[in-house]
């Protein structure tokens, strides 16, 4: 769980440029990371890279937050 | 000038894909010359632009089915390592008066010429993103600006890409991926060939440079679009069409 937290946040600092601390579970994309929507899906093709996984685009339009997106991976990992 | 350039041009068998596909080879570009059937046409294009010292092969899809689309991409990077350059040049026309049009001829012309520029456009959308970049050039046609008669379905296809290139190239802007389209008038190709004397006469008298284009015309242009000079133009339509529709 915290290894896919950190490897998220890692990713979502590198790409969006943000600091460590801004990165936590209830942080919104868009109103608190200041991603725009083509942002939010290129951070979701990154995730699948890493995680070696596919998000189906229905599944990529509900995540809006950090959780969303770690819980996402946590739930199809397991 | 485009040299350690990728680049994939659909319909690249002949006509007008086929000069683009050599004009980007000679300039340095990689190429991969998609076709729909005409086999052994795109193989003698290859050969080609073999002669030019890059890297070429063929590929068979039909540009409106995503899979195929997909799978096309695949190829190109895995071959390539990088999609740099994408022509949506592939096109066909079924002509007729939309008084005898049949639902069929109006659907498989918007199929491979229009939604295909979108399924070309989205299967290499992730890597040009990955990439910081990339260009796309769209081919549409001059009469999709001006509209002609007994074409319903080919200028509305047509016109629909031009509006795709702009939605395309504001959406892609930030991502440094330049998207523009062309709009060749008379080229003499295959599909010009099957029109009449008549026909030809009437055109010749719509064109203020009294000729018609050659498929080069176009290709030059296309591989300027591609090209480093290019890179403070995106969403442009440029007509190719000796001064028919201004």
């Amino acid at each position: 769980m915290a290894d896919v937290f950190d490897k998220v946040k890692e990713i979502i600092v590198d790409k969006l440029e943000v600091e460590e601390s801004q990165v936590t579970m209830e942080a919104s994309f868009k109103d608190d990371l200041e991603a725009d929507s083509l942002d939010v899906v290129e951070l979701v093709m990154e995730l699948e890279d890493e995680f070696d996984m596919e998000i189906a685009d229905e599944e990529a339009e509900k995540i809006n937050t950090v959780g969303d997106a770690v819980n996402y991976i946590n739930s199809s990992q397991s | 000038m485009l040299s350690g350039k990728s680049a994939l041009v659909t319909g690249a068998s002949r006509g007008i894909g086929r000069a683009i596909a050599l004009e980007l080879a000679k300039q340095g570009a990689n190429v991969a010359v998609n076709y729909a059937g005409s086999e052994d046409k795109a193989q003698a294009v290859v050969e080609e632009i073999k002669q030019f010292g890059v890297k070429s092969f063929k590929i068979q899809a039909n540009v409106a089915d995503e899979k195929e689309t997909k799978a096309m991409v695949k190829e190109v990077v895995s071959e390539f390592d990088s999609v740099d350059i994408l022509v949506n040049n592939a096109g066909i026309n079924r002509d007729n008066l939309i008084m005898r049009m049949k639902e069929d001829e109006f659907d498989q012309v918007i199929d491979t010429n229009l939604k295909g520029v979108f399924q070309c456009i989205k299967a290499v959308s992730r890597q040009m993103m990955k990439q910081r970049g990339g260009r796309i050039i769209n081919v549409s046609s001059v009469v999709g600006v001006s509209g002609n008669a007994g074409q319903a379905n080919y200028t509305a296809a047509k016109a629909g890409v031009i509006g795709l290139t702009k939605s395309t190239a504001k959406e892609f802007a930030s991502r440094n991926i330049l998207v523009n389209a062309v709009a060749p008038g008379f080229i003499t190709t295959d599909m010009t060939d099957e029109l009449t004397h008549e026909q030809k006469e009437g055109m010749l008298s719509m064109i203020p440079l009294e000729k018609l284009g050659e498929p080069e015309d176009v290709a030059r242009v296309v591989r300027f679009l591609a090209s480093e000079d290019a890179k403070y133009i995106t969403g442009q339509t440029i007509n190719i069409d000796g001064g028919m529709v201004m």
